[in-house]
């Protein structure tokens, strides 16, 4: 029967099926954090059980960590949760990369960026920005505390068969409209939970010609319209990206990993459940404008109507009015950084935009890189230069403000330009209010002191 | 975990659409590494906020939290369900859930109950009417029940099966170790281990 590949990739996972019961699906990578982990660990002490595989877990410290100072940045409690990680990676032998050390970052970004995440594999962690390593061609998807305790004891997890969606981007991507975009506009077109329960397929020419930085952020924000898992199945693009990573197969090992890798794709006739379809060459660089990322425009355009009672609470707790330009709203804060968007490529798109030109006066701006690895790299090619030279504030890797745990946070009733995922009330901070968009439009946003669509600046 | 055969109590209406993990436990209360003790927190800054539906003295004490769709979205925090259950919470009836929040409500212990919109509907507009109403949500059953209706839904039946006996997941799995252990022997060799 034919098959798609995610469907291909949860069959190669299946330990044991039975039924009237989930599939019990062995799990190839379970990464790991601190905020999500400590009750995990302190279960499996309580009733005596053993992390079974730490070989294939690694942990980092990302959502809690501060971004200048080091570990004495931290509050206490935070430290706290620090401790406990390292204390527990310890004892139980799992590789840490820990606050200050040379691979630590958002757990998302070194996971591929170390070669971890490969074609073929079933990752999991306790964060649902999990869905990320999909660009991969791998299976991938957040998972609750409870769940990391499965998985730490016996490295699989139960889980009910998913069904599956295509969305297919075809068309070029105009200039100065990103991956950001494309899924922007796609959450606008269907919601916050269309995906529920469906491994999504992301397809077409114009995924195709998507790095892998892009197509990271295609799959991460599946989860933001509420599915399962969203990946792209693995071609030239994505071999060429692992090839030569620190834990990428070498030698025979890489080519029969590339044989296997080469059949993950879904079979010409394989049947989906759902199917969307969205043009790229009519997308415009988009922006939210409410407390979901479904309650988005693009920048040309103005505050809505609201149409549901949810979208009236959320036009309150923005403070905004219907009719109002989006490029009238002023804002007081960016912030370049995350899981979605906070790779080199990122980095580079928003300083192109902002070389030669200064932050507003009235803006604070920070770039936060999503790995210890992606900002030596950025500092080699000197981007944190021009960073720094327009006024930016340049940080060590972490979370940050995508969801302020650490002392990255915005005021109440500040308003922020941000890279991140989630707009949800107090998201970035209480009270907050939070516009996502695109690397290049926050850049270009930091410069004019308002929303502005970065193509009347490059 | 306690078996989880029915809930009877009265309801409380949360009468709002995508209400995301966010806002039911804020991120400035993951920094704890307890399992419990999250309930002052629940929707923490709505009820700082004040005039919040939850806190109103007639909802007191109810343990059936009616919500919109797609409750629970967002972070996959478990804290989220921590924080319901510790405030007194037992039952969530929803028309839609979203998929990590709905898996942490039955590793809690908290039946995630979905039923048709108008059912729901019907439910809020009972409550707000008369907030003493009560309701039993039957597990055994399938069965949201009160005074002159009985509201059938579907659950995945394994989660069911758990939630009734109260089971351990982890020792469900470990009786399958001969199955993990043959798995093992199968992976494919070019795969990444980190020692």
């Amino acid at each position: 029967m034919p098959r798609t590949v995610a469907q291909k990739l949860w069959d190669a996972h299946v330990v044991r099926s039975a039924e009237g019961e989930p599939d019990l699906l062995f799990v190839d990578l379970h990464l790991i954090h601190e905020v999500t982990s400590p009750q995990a660990f302190e279960g499996l002490r309580l009733a005596g059980r053993k992390v079974r595989r730490p070989d294939l877990t690694v942990a980092t410290m990302d959502h809690n960590v501060p971004t200048r100072g080091g570990v004495r940045g931290a509050d206490e409690l935070s430290r706290k949760q620090m401790e406990a990680l390292a204390e527990n990676c310890r004892r139980e032998g799992i590789p840490l990369h820990q606050i200050g050390s040379r691979r630590q970052g958002i757990v998302h970004v070194i996971g591929p960026e170390l070669g971890l995440t490969q074609p073929g594999m079933l990752i999991v962690c306790g964060d649902s920005h999990t869905s990320t390593h999909g660009a991969f061609g791998a299976l991938a998807f957040g998972i609750g505390t409870s769940e990391v305790e499965v998985v730490l004891a016996t490295q699989c997890l139960p889980h009910k068969r998913q069904g599956d969606l295509a969305v297919t981007v075809t068309g070029e991507l105009p200039v100065g409209v990103t991956a950001k975009d494309i899924m922007l506009g796609l959450i606008g077109q269907t919601g916050t939970s269309a995906g529920q329960g469906h491994l999504v397929e992301y397809r077409g020419p114009t995924i195709r010609g998507l790095s892998m930085e892009a197509r990271m952020t295609v799959c991460n924000m599946s989860i933001e319209w509420g599915a399962k898992a969203g990946m792209v199945a693995p071609d030239d693009t994505t071999f060429a990206y692992v090839e030569g990573r620190p834990n990428a197969p070498r030698g025979a090992a890489w080519e029969k990993a590339l044989d296997h890798w080469r059949t993950l794709s879904s079979d010409a006739d394989a049947h989906f459940d759902g199917e969307i379809s969205l043009d790229a060459a009519s997308l415009e660089p988009h922006v939210t404008w409410g407390t979901t990322p479904a309650q988005v425009v693009p920048v040309s355009g103005r505050v809505p109507t609201p149409r549901s009672e949810t979208d009236e609470r959320a036009l309150r707790y923005m403070d905004l009015r219907p009719g109002v330009a989006l490029a009238d709203i002023a804002i007081d804060r960016v912030f370049i950084g995350s899981c979605t968007n906070a790779r080199l490529e990122d980095l580079r798109a928003a300083a192109g935009v902002i070389r030669g030109r200064r932050v507003h006066p009235k803006v604070r701006a920070m770039v936060v890189p999503g790995s210890t690895l992606v900002k030596r790299a950025a500092e080699n090619e000197g981007l944190d230069l021009v960073f720094k030279a327009a006024g930016f504030e340049w940080r060590n890797a972490g979370c940050s403000m995508c969801l302020g745990m650490n002392p990255d946070i915005l005021a109440p009733g500040e308003r922020c330009a941000s890279t991140s995922n989630r707009n949800f009330e107090g998201r970035q901070g209480s009270g907050g209010r939070t516009h996502l968009m695109s690397p290049p439009m926050a850049a270009a946003a930091a410069i004019a002191g308002h929303l502005v669509d970065v193509r009347e600046l490059i | 975990m306690q078996p989880v055969q029915r809930v009877h109590g009265r309801m409380a209406p949360l009468d709002l659409a995508d209400v995301d993990t966010d806002q039911i436990i804020p991120k400035q209360f993951l920094k704890r590494i307890e399992r419990t003790g999250y309930g002052p927190y629940l929707f923490f800054d709505w009820h700082a906020r004040g005039n919040f539906v939850l806190d109103r003295p007639e909802y007191a004490g109810a343990s059936v939290l009616l919500t919109g769709a797609n409750f629970g979205c967002g972070s996959s925090r478990e804290h989220a369900t921590w924080a319901l259950r510790d405030f007194g919470f037992k039952a969530i009836i929803a028309p839609s859930f979203a998929d990590i929040f709905r898996a942490n409500s039955y590793k809690t212990g908290l039946l995630a109950v979905t039923l048709p919109d108008s059912q729901v509907r019907h439910l809020v507009d009972l409550v707000s009417e008369d907030p003493a109403v009560e309701v039993v949500v039957d597990l055994e059953a399938q069965a949201v029940r009160g005074d002159g209706f009985s509201y059938r839904f579907e659950i995945d039946p394994f989660a069911r099966e758990c939630l009734l006996g109260g089971l351990d997941e982890i020792a469900l799995v470990e009786r399958h170790e001969p199955d993990i252990a043959a798995y093992e022997k199968t992976r494919a060799d070019w795969l990444p281990a980190v020692r």
